[in-house]
């Protein structure tokens, strides 16, 4: 990386820079070889830097950016809807041992984090040896991955430049398991349990800002003219109207990548809403996997004479 | 009387302009019947309902949403109706998958000359949703009063 | 000093929700936040943070302001009623009981707002302090003892029990309602849990920082540092900080159609929002950069300017916690600090 960015090759590297906690590294740009000394990739950087490459590409020269595999689908699908700029971006795919969540980890009961070892990328990636205040503690990676890990989609990037380190596999539990116990539940229980789970919904739309798919301008939440407030949860309703139609604007152009549930602050798995449209999209109109290439058709500006009936089941 | 009976559910229909919205016409220049609560809404395409219409619809108190378009294949715009298959389609699945009735919404294709088959979707739909009951699930509070 | 046995608490909360409204911490979907209690409430008083901070207990996420009505070609305005019912607030930590001290500054000085001001008097305050504070915890830095919050009545959590001392008038009209659950305490065990506490505190890394340089005097300087341009960048224009934070005051106030009239309502804005402080004119402040340092700014250098060197961040760290893209508030100190600026 250095020497790219110093043989002029790319102006800047979009990366992950260290935190000042062991678990909190953040998107950035480094300009210089000297920056790059903060640099760093482990288990922590979940962030999907696709994101930040549609500001990238609006910047003059290259700019060189990390790329998990699950990242990858993202980009691809914003090549395909020219929000970002191919020849403007030197990728390296990046391997990837699945990510870890921090509230997992809490959720254990571990609490004043000092240390965190057995994130690195190098390492084997099966046990963190978490050192905080209170005493030494062990969580299995495993355990402390993120809920996408656990589906993940492979180890391949579907674009690159170059390709670094080593990938591990993760996947270990079924893509539509948690979609289709719902779908199993009675309509009062499906009620109930969205009802529950949106009503901790804060509407800080940290959800539709992290998402690599939600890259409008403007977003139809941001209007004033917009009758339900964006940024309010006054009644039920609108929780309901934003995430439906959130889920809706991104349907069949959602690779799945799972930024949505992981940054959300109140911890609403928002990937079942997503995952349903997905489902739906594969049983009724065929497999489908957004970000996979930029030729395939779009399963929603696409159609055949003899679709399904709305509200008919196949 | 008990309550049931009392009950008039408040329907929406999104009815195209080419074929449903003159299927509505015809029904009611052939004299045919159906509840006056179906309030109808001219669209130029079954397409251009946006999944927003529907649910706004039902914030404001709806407690049924009807869309018709023109048949398959007839579409005034060729291919319109095709994609609003396929968005309705998965809207109705995922509101299903909240636990939201399906019979709330329906998808129904009426040509211009059909008249007689507007009525009668018209009447069973109504029908429908006043077993149902009124809208409590995808309503706004502050739109009861 | 008074103490009640764990097995016990179940039973005064009881008592207390049936005789007035109680906001408590409970686990809803698997998060704790501050929820009005009946019979069937998670109560979580475990949990450090509350996703949401206290906050909203006095000052709602939203709340309608009045209603306008049309009956009969007229138009009926009806303002919203304020609190006139009394209410526990049971189990605030040190930070968020700041925050709300903070927040008094703001609405209760003048023009008092009077929907804050009813619940603020009809509230009475149950703090509670820090068992096992955290990594993102950072009170201290503001003067605040997470070992011993203020309030009406605090509580320490210990073994068994939890000890219970009434620092108010309400707190002791609170006590002696629950006199028939509490039972005698003494001192010297509470001072050695506070000292149990501090202890821990001075372990924790965020609570040393220097605020050096953030005292309302280098305005100009802190505004046109080059270190925003940097440090903005990964901010992705979400309001996660702003609705987690237990100082965040900025509302908008909306209309909303209700098809019959019209329900005036006021919500939480965020300064990381592209419409906020939206005018006829446009926006004032055009860019993110602009928006991400309107809220460090406001935290560390305008609101300490104007009221006494208060500043309007309590070091709960929620923010720390919650952004998904992993900037705070102390990476902003530090990266001032290292620019030595």
């Amino acid at each position: 990386m250095k020497e790219l960015l110093q043989d002029g090759t790319v102006n800047r590297v979009l990366g992950w820079k260290k935190g000042d906690l062991p678990y909190n590294p953040e998107p950035a740009f480094f300009k210089s070889a000297e920056e790059l000394d903060e640099f760093i990739y482990d288990g922590f950087c979940g962030a999907n830097l696709s994101k930040y490459m549609i500001a990238a590409s609006a910047l003059e020269g290259k700019t060189l950016v990390l790329l998990k595999p699950c990242d990858s689908y993202s980009f691809v699908q914003l090549m395909k809807e020219h929000r970002v700029d191919r020849e403007k971006a030197y990728i390296i795919g990046v391997g990837c041992k699945g990510k870890l969540d921090i509230e997992r980890i809490k959720a254990e009961g571990v609490k004043g984090i000092e240390s965190i070892s057995g994130a690195e990328i190098d390492g084997d990636c099966s046990t963190l040896k978490i050192g905080t205040i209170y005493g030494e503690k062990e969580v299995a990676y495993k355990d402390a991955m993120l809920e996408r890990c656990h589906v993940c989609k492979g180890k391949e990037h579907r674009i690159y430049d170059e390709l670094m380190l080593e990938s591990a596999d993760t996947l270990d539990s079924g893509r539509f398991e948690a979609v289709e116990a719902i779908e199993n539940m009675t309509p009062e229980q499906k009620f109930a349990f969205f009802k529950n789970e949106l009503s901790k919904c804060i509407r800080c739309n940290a959800c539709r800002n992290v998402c690599p798919a939600c890259s409008c301008r403007k977003c139809v939440f941001d209007s004033t003219k917009f009758d339900s407030a964006q940024k309010a949860n006054v009644d039920e309703f609108e929780e309901k109207m934003f995430h439906i139609i959130r889920a809706f604007h991104v349907a069949g152009r959602c690779t799945d990548c799972g930024e949505c549930s992981r940054v959300c602050p109140q911890g609403i798995p928002l990937h079942l809403f997503n995952r349903k449209f997905i489902k739906d999209i594969n049983e009724y109109y065929g497999e489908y996997q957004a970000g996979n290439n930029v030729e395939d058709e779009t399963p929603l500006t696409d159609f055949t004479f003899d679709d399904l009936e709305p509200g008919e089941r196949r | 009387m008990s309550m049931n009976t009392e009950f008039k559910p408040k329907i929406v229909a999104f009815c195209c302009n080419w074929c449903s919205y003159a299927g509505a016409d015809l029904a009611g220049s052939s004299r045919l019947a159906y509840p006056a609560d179906v309030k109808i809404i001219r669209v130029p395409c079954s397409c251009r309902v946006n999944p927003m219409f529907i649910l706004r619809a039902f914030e404001k108190g709806a407690d049924g949403v009807i869309i018709c378009g023109c048949h398959p294949g007839d579409c005034h715009y060729s291919t319109g109706n095709y994609y609003a298959r396929r968005r309705m389609t998965l809207l109705f699945s995922m509101l299903d998958y909240m636990g939201i009735e399906r019979g709330r919404t329906r998808v129904e294709w009426v040509s211009a000359a059909e008249g007689v088959k507007f009525s009668n979707t018209m009447n069973e739909f109504v029908d429908a949703v006043r077993t149902l009951g009124p809208n409590k699930r995808l309503g706004d509070l502050r739109c009861k009063d | 000093m008074k103490k009640i046995t764990k097995k016990d608490l179940a039973a005064l909360l009881r008592f207390i929700g049936e005789n007035e409204a109680l906001y408590i911490p409970g686990r809803v979907s698997g998060q704790t936040n501050y929820v009005r209690y009946n019979e069937n409430t998670d109560v979580d008083l475990d949990t450090l943070k509350t996703v949401k901070s206290a906050k909203e207990v006095f000052f709602p996420q939203s709340e309608t302001l009045y209603t306008v009505k049309t009956e009969d070609g007229k138009y009926r305005i009806s303002q919203e009623e304020l609190q006139n019912e009394e209410f526990v607030l049971f189990g605030v930590k040190a930070c968020d009981m700041k925050g709300i001290e903070v927040l008094d500054k703001v609405f209760l000085s003048e023009p008092v707002d009077t929907f804050y001001k009813a619940r603020r008097e009809k509230g009475t305050i149950v703090t509670m302090a820090c068992g096992e504070p955290e990594e993102s915890c950072f009170c201290k830095v503001f003067g605040i003892d997470c070992a011993e919050p203020q309030g009406d009545v605090t509580l320490w959590n210990f073994g068994n029990e939890y000890f219970w001392k009434a620092n108010t008038e309400k707190g002791e009209a609170l006590t002696e309602k629950c006199s028939s659950f509490l039972k005698d305490g003494d001192e010297a065990t509470v001072d050695a849990i506070k000292n149990a506490i501090r202890t821990v505190v001075e372990k924790l890394p965020y609570m040393n920082l220097s605020l050096e340089g953030w005292d309302g005097t280098k305005t100009e300087e802190k505004f046109n540092s080059p270190v925003w341009e940097e440090l903005y960048k990964p901010c992705l224009a979400c309001g996660t900080c702003t609705f987690v934070c237990p100082t965040c005051q900025c509302y908008d106030i909306k209309d909303y159609n209700t098809g019959k009239g019209v329900q005036r309502y006021r919500c939480w804005d965020s300064c990381m929002y592209s419409d906020f402080t939206m005018m006829a004119h446009g926006n004032n402040r055009t860019s993110q950069l602009q928006r991400y340092r309107q809220r460090f700014m406001h935290k560390l250098v305008y609101f300490p300017a104007n009221n006494d060197g208060m500043y309007s961040c309590v070091g709960c760290g929620r923010c720390v916690d919650k952004c998904p893209a992993s900037t705070n508030i102390v990476k902003v100190i530090k990266a001032f600090q290292k620019e030595g600026k």
